[in-house]
Protein backbone atom coordinates (compact mmCIF):
# COMPACT_ATOMS: atom_id res chain seq x y z
CA UNK A 1 0.00 0.00 0.00
CA UNK A 2 1.32 3.42 -0.95
CA UNK A 3 1.78 5.87 1.86
CA UNK A 4 0.35 9.36 1.72
CA UNK A 5 3.87 10.78 1.94
CA UNK A 6 4.98 8.90 -1.16
CA UNK A 7 1.98 10.19 -3.10
CA UNK A 8 2.59 13.74 -1.94
CA UNK A 9 6.32 13.50 -2.74
CA UNK A 10 5.54 12.57 -6.34
CA UNK A 11 2.98 15.36 -6.67
CA UNK A 12 5.43 17.88 -5.22
CA UNK A 13 8.07 16.85 -7.77
CA UNK A 14 5.59 17.41 -10.60
CA UNK A 15 3.82 20.53 -9.35
CA UNK A 16 6.63 22.45 -7.67
CA UNK A 17 9.94 21.03 -8.87
CA UNK A 18 9.28 20.85 -12.64
CA UNK A 19 9.49 17.07 -13.00
CA UNK A 20 8.28 16.21 -16.47
CA UNK A 21 8.86 13.97 -19.44
CA UNK A 22 10.73 16.20 -21.87
CA UNK A 23 9.91 14.15 -24.93
CA UNK A 24 8.42 11.02 -26.38
CA UNK A 25 10.34 10.60 -29.62
CA UNK A 26 9.27 8.11 -32.25
CA UNK A 27 12.16 6.90 -34.38
CA UNK A 28 11.16 5.84 -37.89
CA UNK A 29 13.37 4.23 -40.53
CA UNK A 30 13.02 5.69 -44.03
CA UNK A 31 15.41 3.28 -45.71
CA UNK A 32 12.51 1.65 -47.59
CA UNK A 33 11.43 5.07 -48.96
CA UNK A 34 14.41 5.33 -51.33
CA UNK A 35 13.43 6.04 -54.94
CA UNK A 36 15.16 7.58 -57.99
CA UNK A 37 12.31 10.06 -58.40
CA UNK A 38 12.47 12.67 -55.61
CA UNK A 39 8.71 13.27 -55.72
CA UNK A 40 7.96 9.57 -55.25
CA UNK A 41 10.58 9.35 -52.50
CA UNK A 42 8.98 12.24 -50.59
CA UNK A 43 5.49 10.76 -50.99
CA UNK A 44 6.73 7.45 -49.57
CA UNK A 45 8.26 9.34 -46.62
CA UNK A 46 4.99 11.17 -46.03
CA UNK A 47 2.93 7.96 -46.14
CA UNK A 48 5.25 6.03 -43.85
CA UNK A 49 5.75 8.69 -41.18
CA UNK A 50 2.10 9.79 -41.02
CA UNK A 51 1.12 6.10 -40.87
CA UNK A 52 3.31 5.18 -37.91
CA UNK A 53 2.90 8.45 -36.00
CA UNK A 54 -0.75 9.29 -36.60
CA UNK A 55 -1.64 8.64 -32.95
CA UNK A 56 1.61 9.89 -31.36
CA UNK A 57 0.24 13.21 -30.12
CA UNK A 58 -3.04 11.73 -28.89
CA UNK A 59 -1.25 8.93 -27.00
CA UNK A 60 1.05 11.54 -25.45
CA UNK A 61 -1.93 13.52 -24.19
CA UNK A 62 -3.68 10.37 -22.94
CA UNK A 63 -0.64 9.26 -20.92
CA UNK A 64 -0.28 12.76 -19.49
CA UNK A 65 -3.91 12.66 -18.39
CA UNK A 66 -3.82 9.13 -16.93
CA UNK A 67 -0.64 9.57 -14.91
CA UNK A 68 -0.75 13.28 -14.22
CA UNK A 69 2.80 13.80 -15.47
CA UNK A 70 3.39 16.55 -18.06
CA UNK A 71 4.80 15.38 -21.39
CA UNK A 72 6.30 18.52 -22.90
CA UNK A 73 7.13 17.45 -26.46
CA UNK A 74 6.15 14.76 -28.93
CA UNK A 75 8.81 14.38 -31.60
CA UNK A 76 9.85 12.26 -34.55
CA UNK A 77 13.35 11.23 -35.58
CA UNK A 78 13.96 9.75 -39.02
CA UNK A 79 16.82 8.06 -40.88
CA UNK A 80 19.45 10.64 -41.91
CA UNK A 81 17.83 12.18 -44.98
CA UNK A 82 21.14 12.15 -46.91
CA UNK A 83 20.89 8.33 -47.03
CA UNK A 84 17.33 8.40 -48.37
CA UNK A 85 17.41 11.48 -50.62
CA UNK A 86 20.75 10.24 -51.97
CA UNK A 87 18.84 7.55 -53.86
CA UNK A 88 17.05 10.23 -55.89
CA UNK A 89 18.32 12.29 -58.81
CA UNK A 90 17.35 15.55 -57.04
CA UNK A 91 20.09 18.13 -56.71
CA UNK A 92 18.46 20.30 -54.05
CA UNK A 93 17.20 18.65 -50.85
CA UNK A 94 15.29 21.64 -49.46
CA UNK A 95 12.06 20.04 -50.69
CA UNK A 96 12.72 17.08 -48.36
CA UNK A 97 12.88 19.49 -45.43
CA UNK A 98 9.64 21.16 -46.54
CA UNK A 99 7.98 17.74 -46.64
CA UNK A 100 9.24 16.99 -43.10
CA UNK A 101 7.84 20.32 -41.87
CA UNK A 102 4.48 19.58 -43.49
CA UNK A 103 4.38 16.17 -41.78
CA UNK A 104 5.21 17.77 -38.41
CA UNK A 105 2.45 20.35 -38.82
CA UNK A 106 -0.16 17.82 -39.88
CA UNK A 107 0.64 15.48 -36.99
CA UNK A 108 0.84 18.34 -34.47
CA UNK A 109 4.26 17.24 -33.19
CA UNK A 110 6.81 19.71 -31.83
CA UNK A 111 9.95 18.78 -33.80
CA UNK A 112 11.11 16.38 -36.50
CA UNK A 113 14.81 15.52 -36.57
CA UNK A 114 16.93 13.76 -39.14
CA UNK A 115 17.74 16.29 -41.84
CA UNK A 116 21.15 14.80 -41.27
CA UNK A 117 24.31 13.40 -42.78
CA UNK A 118 27.04 11.16 -41.39
CA UNK A 119 30.35 12.27 -42.90
CA UNK A 120 32.92 11.38 -40.24
CA UNK A 121 35.12 9.61 -42.79
CA UNK A 122 33.98 11.25 -46.02
CA UNK A 123 31.11 12.46 -48.18
CA UNK A 124 28.77 10.63 -50.50
CA UNK A 125 27.14 12.77 -53.23
CA UNK A 126 23.93 12.67 -51.13
CA UNK A 127 25.79 13.92 -48.03
CA UNK A 128 27.25 16.79 -50.02
CA UNK A 129 23.87 17.86 -51.42
CA UNK A 130 22.22 17.62 -48.02
CA UNK A 131 24.83 19.73 -46.24
CA UNK A 132 24.66 22.33 -49.05
CA UNK A 133 20.87 22.48 -48.50
CA UNK A 134 20.97 22.93 -44.70
CA UNK A 135 20.89 26.76 -44.47
CA UNK A 136 17.89 27.14 -46.84
CA UNK A 137 16.18 24.05 -45.37
CA UNK A 138 16.36 25.37 -41.79
CA UNK A 139 15.51 28.95 -42.74
CA UNK A 140 12.45 27.79 -44.69
CA UNK A 141 10.98 25.44 -42.05
CA UNK A 142 9.91 25.72 -38.43
CA UNK A 143 10.06 22.25 -36.92
CA UNK A 144 12.83 20.54 -38.87
CA UNK A 145 16.09 19.83 -37.03
CA UNK A 146 19.40 19.01 -38.65
CA UNK A 147 22.61 17.35 -37.54
CA UNK A 148 25.90 16.40 -39.14
CA UNK A 149 28.31 13.88 -37.65
CA UNK A 150 31.81 15.04 -38.58
CA UNK A 151 33.93 12.79 -36.37
CA UNK A 152 34.07 9.46 -34.57
CA UNK A 153 36.64 7.83 -32.33
CA UNK A 154 36.97 5.07 -34.97
CA UNK A 155 37.35 7.35 -38.01
CA UNK A 156 38.95 10.52 -36.68
CA UNK A 157 37.85 14.04 -37.58
CA UNK A 158 36.81 14.98 -41.12
CA UNK A 159 38.32 18.47 -41.22
CA UNK A 160 36.84 19.18 -44.67
CA UNK A 161 33.40 18.74 -43.10
CA UNK A 162 34.41 20.76 -40.03
CA UNK A 163 35.49 23.57 -42.36
CA UNK A 164 32.26 23.39 -44.34
CA UNK A 165 30.05 23.38 -41.22
CA UNK A 166 31.55 26.71 -40.14
CA UNK A 167 30.34 28.20 -43.43
CA UNK A 168 26.96 26.42 -43.20
CA UNK A 169 26.37 27.82 -39.71
CA UNK A 170 27.28 31.35 -40.84
CA UNK A 171 24.95 31.11 -43.84
CA UNK A 172 22.09 29.69 -41.71
CA UNK A 173 22.50 32.63 -39.31
CA UNK A 174 22.49 35.17 -42.15
CA UNK A 175 19.31 33.71 -43.66
CA UNK A 176 17.51 34.06 -40.33
CA UNK A 177 19.14 37.33 -39.23
CA UNK A 178 15.79 38.90 -38.34
CA UNK A 179 15.22 36.11 -35.77
CA UNK A 180 18.68 36.32 -34.20
CA UNK A 181 20.09 33.48 -36.32
CA UNK A 182 17.36 31.07 -35.21
CA UNK A 183 18.17 28.43 -37.87
CA UNK A 184 21.43 27.67 -36.02
CA UNK A 185 19.45 26.64 -32.92
CA UNK A 186 18.11 23.74 -35.00
CA UNK A 187 21.53 22.54 -36.19
CA UNK A 188 24.02 20.34 -34.33
CA UNK A 189 27.51 19.28 -35.36
CA UNK A 190 28.45 15.99 -33.68
CA UNK A 191 31.34 13.77 -32.82
CA UNK A 192 30.26 10.18 -31.99
CA UNK A 193 26.55 10.93 -32.54
CA UNK A 194 24.24 8.40 -30.82
CA UNK A 195 21.70 6.68 -33.09
CA UNK A 196 18.83 6.57 -30.60
CA UNK A 197 18.93 10.03 -29.04
CA UNK A 198 15.42 11.43 -28.37
CA UNK A 199 16.60 15.02 -27.75
CA UNK A 200 16.63 17.79 -30.36
CA UNK A 201 18.18 19.24 -32.33
CA UNK A 202 20.41 16.16 -32.68
CA UNK A 203 17.87 13.33 -32.90
CA UNK A 204 17.99 11.02 -35.90
CA UNK A 205 17.07 7.37 -36.38
CA UNK A 206 20.28 5.42 -36.90
CA UNK A 207 20.66 2.68 -39.49
CA UNK A 208 21.15 0.00 -36.83
CA UNK A 209 17.74 0.75 -35.31
CA UNK A 210 14.48 -1.16 -35.96
CA UNK A 211 11.82 0.04 -38.40
CA UNK A 212 10.10 2.06 -35.67
CA UNK A 213 10.66 2.53 -31.94
CA UNK A 214 9.84 4.78 -28.99
CA UNK A 215 12.59 6.63 -27.11
CA UNK A 216 11.91 8.80 -24.10
CA UNK A 217 13.85 11.68 -22.55
CA UNK A 218 13.16 12.78 -18.99
CA UNK A 219 13.84 16.11 -17.36
CA UNK A 220 14.30 16.86 -13.71
CA UNK A 221 17.07 19.28 -12.69
CA UNK A 222 14.63 21.02 -10.33
CA UNK A 223 13.94 17.77 -8.47
CA UNK A 224 17.66 17.12 -7.98
CA UNK A 225 18.24 20.68 -6.75
CA UNK A 226 15.38 20.46 -4.24
CA UNK A 227 16.67 17.11 -2.95
CA UNK A 228 20.11 18.65 -2.41
CA UNK A 229 18.64 21.60 -0.51
CA UNK A 230 17.84 19.12 2.28
CA UNK A 231 21.49 18.03 2.71
CA UNK A 232 23.29 21.39 2.74
CA UNK A 233 25.81 20.41 5.42
CA UNK A 234 26.51 16.89 4.17
CA UNK A 235 29.72 15.64 2.53
CA UNK A 236 30.03 14.55 -1.11
CA UNK A 237 29.29 10.85 -0.46
CA UNK A 238 25.88 11.92 0.80
CA UNK A 239 25.41 14.34 -2.10
CA UNK A 240 26.13 11.53 -4.58
CA UNK A 241 23.70 9.20 -2.79
CA UNK A 242 20.92 11.80 -2.82
CA UNK A 243 21.41 12.43 -6.55
CA UNK A 244 21.41 8.69 -7.30
CA UNK A 245 18.14 8.13 -5.44
CA UNK A 246 16.51 11.11 -7.13
CA UNK A 247 17.74 10.07 -10.57
CA UNK A 248 16.30 6.61 -9.95
CA UNK A 249 12.86 8.03 -9.23
CA UNK A 250 12.95 10.38 -12.22
CA UNK A 251 14.06 7.61 -14.56
CA UNK A 252 11.31 5.26 -13.34
CA UNK A 253 8.83 7.87 -14.60
CA UNK A 254 10.56 7.80 -17.98
CA UNK A 255 10.50 4.00 -18.07
CA UNK A 256 6.78 3.90 -17.20
CA UNK A 257 5.90 6.47 -19.87
CA UNK A 258 8.11 4.76 -22.46
CA UNK A 259 6.50 1.37 -21.81
CA UNK A 260 2.99 2.80 -21.92
CA UNK A 261 3.66 4.75 -25.12
CA UNK A 262 5.20 1.66 -26.69
CA UNK A 263 2.21 -0.49 -25.71
CA UNK A 264 -0.45 2.01 -26.79
CA UNK A 265 1.24 2.76 -30.13
CA UNK A 266 2.17 -0.88 -30.71
CA UNK A 267 5.77 0.07 -31.43
CA UNK A 268 8.84 -1.43 -29.68
CA UNK A 269 10.37 0.41 -26.74
CA UNK A 270 13.88 1.63 -27.57
CA UNK A 271 15.60 3.47 -24.73
CA UNK A 272 15.18 5.94 -21.90
CA UNK A 273 17.69 8.78 -22.12
CA UNK A 274 18.95 9.61 -18.61
CA UNK A 275 19.91 13.18 -19.41
CA UNK A 276 19.06 15.94 -16.98
CA UNK A 277 17.58 18.48 -19.40
CA UNK A 278 17.04 22.01 -18.09
CA UNK A 279 14.44 24.52 -19.29
CA UNK A 280 14.51 28.31 -19.01
CA UNK A 281 11.90 28.05 -16.21
CA UNK A 282 13.03 29.21 -12.78
CA UNK A 283 14.11 26.23 -10.68
CA UNK A 284 14.71 23.89 -13.64
CA UNK A 285 18.42 24.54 -14.02
CA UNK A 286 21.51 22.31 -14.06
CA UNK A 287 23.69 25.32 -13.15
CA UNK A 288 21.68 25.78 -9.96
CA UNK A 289 22.37 22.15 -8.94
CA UNK A 290 26.09 22.89 -9.15
CA UNK A 291 25.56 26.09 -7.16
CA UNK A 292 23.57 24.14 -4.57
CA UNK A 293 26.71 22.03 -4.03
CA UNK A 294 28.45 25.16 -2.75
CA UNK A 295 29.63 27.18 -5.76
CA UNK A 296 28.81 30.88 -5.64
CA UNK A 297 28.24 30.82 -9.41
CA UNK A 298 28.36 28.10 -12.03
CA UNK A 299 31.65 28.46 -13.89
CA UNK A 300 33.88 29.25 -10.91
CA UNK A 301 36.66 26.93 -9.74
CA UNK A 302 35.15 23.61 -8.62
CA UNK A 303 32.55 23.57 -11.38
CA UNK A 304 34.13 20.66 -13.26
CA UNK A 305 34.33 18.48 -10.14
CA UNK A 306 30.72 19.28 -9.22
CA UNK A 307 29.51 18.50 -12.74
CA UNK A 308 31.51 15.27 -12.90
CA UNK A 309 29.92 14.10 -9.65
CA UNK A 310 26.44 15.06 -10.85
CA UNK A 311 26.82 13.38 -14.23
CA UNK A 312 28.13 10.14 -12.75
CA UNK A 313 25.54 9.94 -9.98
CA UNK A 314 22.68 10.54 -12.44
CA UNK A 315 23.86 7.60 -14.54
CA UNK A 316 24.36 5.30 -11.56
CA UNK A 317 20.91 6.09 -10.20
CA UNK A 318 19.19 5.96 -13.54
CA UNK A 319 20.69 2.81 -14.99
CA UNK A 320 18.87 0.47 -12.59
CA UNK A 321 15.54 2.23 -13.12
CA UNK A 322 15.27 1.43 -16.81
CA UNK A 323 15.46 -1.81 -18.78
CA UNK A 324 17.31 -0.04 -21.57
CA UNK A 325 19.30 3.17 -21.32
CA UNK A 326 20.75 4.98 -24.32
CA UNK A 327 20.84 8.23 -26.23
CA UNK A 328 23.02 10.92 -24.72
CA UNK A 329 22.43 10.10 -21.04
CA UNK A 330 24.22 12.77 -19.04
CA UNK A 331 23.66 16.27 -17.72
CA UNK A 332 22.99 18.86 -20.45
CA UNK A 333 24.55 22.31 -20.23
CA UNK A 334 22.79 24.40 -22.89
CA UNK A 335 23.47 28.02 -22.03
CA UNK A 336 20.36 29.77 -23.39
CA UNK A 337 17.99 27.09 -22.05
CA UNK A 338 19.16 27.25 -18.43
CA UNK A 339 18.37 30.27 -16.24
CA UNK A 340 21.39 29.56 -13.99
CA UNK A 341 23.80 29.34 -16.95
CA UNK A 342 22.46 32.60 -18.43
CA UNK A 343 22.95 34.37 -15.11
CA UNK A 344 26.45 32.90 -14.73
CA UNK A 345 27.45 34.25 -18.17
CA UNK A 346 25.94 37.67 -17.40
CA UNK A 347 27.84 37.86 -14.12
CA UNK A 348 31.11 36.95 -15.85
CA UNK A 349 31.45 33.65 -13.98
CA UNK A 350 31.04 31.36 -16.98
CA UNK A 351 33.21 31.66 -20.11
CA UNK A 352 33.36 29.63 -23.30
CA UNK A 353 36.68 28.11 -22.19
CA UNK A 354 35.11 26.82 -18.98
CA UNK A 355 32.15 25.45 -20.93
CA UNK A 356 34.57 23.54 -23.16
CA UNK A 357 36.17 22.00 -20.13
CA UNK A 358 32.76 21.14 -18.69
CA UNK A 359 31.98 19.15 -21.83
CA UNK A 360 34.83 16.78 -20.95
CA UNK A 361 32.88 15.43 -17.98
CA UNK A 362 29.24 15.60 -19.03
CA UNK A 363 26.85 15.01 -21.85
CA UNK A 364 27.03 16.70 -25.23
CA UNK A 365 29.06 19.88 -25.64
CA UNK A 366 28.92 23.55 -26.50
CA UNK A 367 25.15 23.82 -26.64
CA UNK A 368 22.98 26.84 -27.48
CA UNK A 369 25.83 29.32 -27.32
CA UNK A 370 25.35 32.72 -28.91
CA UNK A 371 28.56 34.35 -30.17
CA UNK A 372 29.18 37.70 -31.88
CA UNK A 373 27.72 38.06 -35.38
CA UNK A 374 31.08 38.97 -36.90
CA UNK A 375 32.66 35.66 -35.84
CA UNK A 376 34.33 34.16 -38.93
CA UNK A 377 33.33 30.79 -40.39
CA UNK A 378 36.91 29.63 -39.73
CA UNK A 379 36.67 30.46 -36.02
CA UNK A 380 33.40 28.54 -35.77
CA UNK A 381 35.07 25.60 -37.53
CA UNK A 382 37.97 25.76 -35.10
CA UNK A 383 35.55 25.71 -32.16
CA UNK A 384 33.93 22.62 -33.71
CA UNK A 385 37.37 21.04 -34.21
CA UNK A 386 38.25 21.53 -30.53
CA UNK A 387 34.96 20.11 -29.35
CA UNK A 388 35.07 17.09 -31.66
CA UNK A 389 38.65 16.40 -30.51
CA UNK A 390 37.38 16.18 -26.93
CA UNK A 391 34.73 13.67 -28.04
CA UNK A 392 37.01 11.59 -30.25
CA UNK A 393 39.85 11.25 -27.77
CA UNK A 394 37.58 10.60 -24.78
CA UNK A 395 35.36 8.17 -26.71
CA UNK A 396 32.20 10.14 -25.94
CA UNK A 397 29.60 12.20 -27.74
CA UNK A 398 30.30 15.89 -28.10
CA UNK A 399 28.36 18.43 -30.11
CA UNK A 400 28.35 22.06 -31.08
CA UNK A 401 25.19 24.11 -31.41
CA UNK A 402 26.42 27.65 -31.80
CA UNK A 403 24.64 30.78 -33.03
CA UNK A 404 26.69 33.62 -34.55
CA UNK A 405 23.93 36.15 -33.89
CA UNK A 406 23.87 38.65 -36.76
CA UNK A 407 24.60 42.23 -35.72
CA UNK A 408 25.19 41.28 -32.08
CA UNK A 409 28.33 41.81 -30.04
CA UNK A 410 29.57 40.25 -26.80
CA UNK A 411 27.32 41.26 -23.92
CA UNK A 412 24.16 41.54 -26.07
CA UNK A 413 21.24 39.17 -25.65
CA UNK A 414 19.38 37.08 -28.24
CA UNK A 415 15.80 35.92 -27.63
CA UNK A 416 14.94 32.52 -29.11
CA UNK A 417 11.69 31.97 -27.24
CA UNK A 418 10.07 28.85 -25.78
CA UNK A 419 12.32 25.99 -24.67
CA UNK A 420 15.26 27.56 -26.57
CA UNK A 421 15.34 30.49 -24.15
CA UNK A 422 17.56 33.57 -24.11
CA UNK A 423 21.19 33.58 -25.24
CA UNK A 424 23.72 36.01 -23.78
CA UNK A 425 26.30 36.67 -26.53
CA UNK A 426 29.66 35.28 -25.32
CA UNK A 427 33.07 36.64 -26.27
CA UNK A 428 35.59 34.46 -28.10
CA UNK A 429 39.37 34.36 -28.45
CA UNK A 430 40.36 37.15 -30.86
CA UNK A 431 43.26 35.35 -32.56
CA UNK A 432 42.88 33.69 -35.95
CA UNK A 433 42.60 29.95 -36.66
CA UNK A 434 42.15 30.50 -40.41
CA UNK A 435 45.28 28.72 -41.64
CA UNK A 436 44.61 25.77 -39.34
CA UNK A 437 41.09 25.26 -40.68
CA UNK A 438 42.14 25.74 -44.33
CA UNK A 439 44.38 22.67 -44.25
CA UNK A 440 41.39 20.35 -44.59
CA UNK A 441 41.80 16.57 -44.85
CA UNK A 442 41.33 14.24 -41.92
CA UNK A 443 42.74 14.19 -38.40
CA UNK A 444 43.49 10.48 -37.96
CA UNK A 445 41.66 8.34 -35.42
CA UNK A 446 43.43 8.26 -32.05
CA UNK A 447 45.28 5.15 -30.90
CA UNK A 448 42.44 4.29 -28.49
CA UNK A 449 40.30 3.47 -31.56
CA UNK A 450 42.37 0.32 -32.06
CA UNK A 451 40.80 -1.86 -29.41
CA UNK A 452 40.59 -5.22 -31.19
CA UNK B 1 -7.57 -0.78 -12.36
CA UNK B 2 -6.71 1.43 -9.41
CA UNK B 3 -6.29 5.19 -9.30
CA UNK B 4 -5.28 7.68 -6.63
CA UNK B 5 -7.29 10.82 -5.87
CA UNK B 6 -5.32 13.55 -4.09
CA UNK B 7 -7.01 16.57 -2.54
CA UNK B 8 -5.04 19.51 -1.10
CA UNK B 9 -6.21 22.89 0.12
CA UNK B 10 -7.92 24.91 2.80
CA UNK B 11 -10.11 22.81 5.11
CA UNK B 12 -13.87 23.26 5.00
CA UNK B 13 -17.06 21.28 5.60
CA UNK B 14 -18.05 18.68 2.99
CA UNK B 15 -14.83 17.99 1.07
CA UNK B 16 -14.92 14.21 1.44
CA UNK B 17 -18.68 14.20 0.85
CA UNK B 18 -18.35 16.16 -2.40
CA UNK B 19 -15.53 14.02 -3.79
CA UNK B 20 -17.13 10.71 -2.71
CA UNK B 21 -20.45 11.74 -4.25
CA UNK B 22 -18.82 12.07 -7.68
CA UNK B 23 -17.02 8.76 -7.24
CA UNK B 24 -20.26 7.02 -6.24
CA UNK B 25 -22.14 8.52 -9.22
CA UNK B 26 -19.44 7.17 -11.52
CA UNK B 27 -19.50 3.72 -9.87
CA UNK B 28 -15.98 4.06 -8.47
CA UNK B 29 -15.28 2.12 -5.28
CA UNK B 30 -13.14 3.70 -2.53
CA UNK B 31 -10.59 1.20 -1.19
CA UNK B 32 -8.70 3.38 1.26
CA UNK B 33 -8.71 6.93 2.54
CA UNK B 34 -5.97 8.75 4.40
CA UNK B 35 -6.73 12.25 5.58
CA UNK B 36 -5.11 14.81 7.87
CA UNK B 37 -5.50 18.47 8.67
CA UNK B 38 -2.47 20.46 9.72
CA UNK B 39 -3.35 23.97 10.87
CA UNK B 40 -5.77 24.85 8.09
CA UNK B 41 -4.26 22.67 5.36
CA UNK B 42 -6.41 19.73 4.37
CA UNK B 43 -4.61 16.73 2.79
CA UNK B 44 -6.37 13.62 1.55
CA UNK B 45 -5.22 10.70 -0.56
CA UNK B 46 -7.76 8.14 -1.66
CA UNK B 47 -7.11 4.79 -3.37
CA UNK B 48 -9.98 3.88 -5.66
CA UNK B 49 -10.97 1.02 -7.93
CA UNK B 50 -11.98 2.47 -11.30
CA UNK B 51 -12.22 -0.92 -13.05
CA UNK B 52 -16.02 -0.74 -13.19
CA UNK B 53 -16.33 3.03 -13.57
CA UNK B 54 -19.29 4.15 -15.68
CA UNK B 55 -17.29 6.92 -17.36
CA UNK B 56 -13.87 7.22 -19.05
CA UNK B 57 -10.81 8.07 -16.99
CA UNK B 58 -10.52 11.51 -18.57
CA UNK B 59 -14.19 12.33 -17.92
CA UNK B 60 -13.86 11.31 -14.27
CA UNK B 61 -10.64 13.27 -13.98
CA UNK B 62 -12.26 16.41 -15.47
CA UNK B 63 -15.28 16.12 -13.16
CA UNK B 64 -13.10 15.79 -10.06
CA UNK B 65 -10.90 18.72 -11.07
CA UNK B 66 -13.98 20.86 -11.80
CA UNK B 67 -15.37 20.04 -8.35
CA UNK B 68 -11.98 20.98 -6.90
CA UNK B 69 -12.24 24.37 -8.59
CA UNK B 70 -15.72 24.85 -7.10
CA UNK B 71 -14.42 24.11 -3.63
CA UNK B 72 -11.19 26.08 -4.09
CA UNK B 73 -9.08 22.93 -3.76
CA UNK B 74 -6.39 21.12 -5.75
CA UNK B 75 -7.84 17.76 -6.86
CA UNK B 76 -5.96 15.26 -9.03
CA UNK B 77 -6.81 11.78 -10.31
CA UNK B 78 -3.84 9.66 -11.35
CA UNK B 79 -3.32 6.05 -12.32
CA UNK B 80 -1.78 4.19 -9.37
CA UNK B 81 1.18 2.96 -11.46
CA UNK B 82 2.95 6.33 -11.45
CA UNK B 83 3.40 6.07 -7.68
CA UNK B 84 4.22 2.37 -7.72
CA UNK B 85 6.88 2.81 -10.36
CA UNK B 86 8.52 5.67 -8.48
CA UNK B 87 8.38 4.23 -4.95
CA UNK B 88 8.36 0.42 -5.34
CA UNK B 89 10.96 -1.84 -6.89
Amino acid sequence: MLSKYEILETLKMINEENLDIRTITMGISLLDCCHPDGEVCRRKIYDKVTGYAKDLVKVGWDIEKDYGIPIINKRIAVTPIALVAGSSTDEDYVRFALMMDKIADELGIDFIGGFSALVHKGYTPGDRKLIDSIPEALAGTRKVCSSVNVATTKAGINMDAVGQMGRVIKRAAELTASEGGMACAKLVVFANAPEDNPFMAGAFHGIGEPDCEINVGVSGPGVVKCALEKVRDADFSTVAEVIKKTAFKITRMGQLVAQEASRRLNVPFGIVDLSLAPTPAVGDSVAQILEEMGLERCGTHGTIAALALLNDAVKKGGIMASSSVGGLSGAFIPVSEDAGMIEAVRKGALTIEKLETMTCVCSVGLDMIAVPGDTSAETISAIIADETAIGVVNNKTTAVRIIPAPGKVAGDVVEFGGLLGTGPVMSLNKFSSDDFVKRGGRIPAPIISLRN
Amino acid sequence: MKAVVTVLGKDRVGIIAAISAILAECNVNILDISQTTMQDLFTMTMLTDIGKASVDFSVLSDRLEAEGKNLGLYVKLQHEDIFNSMHRI
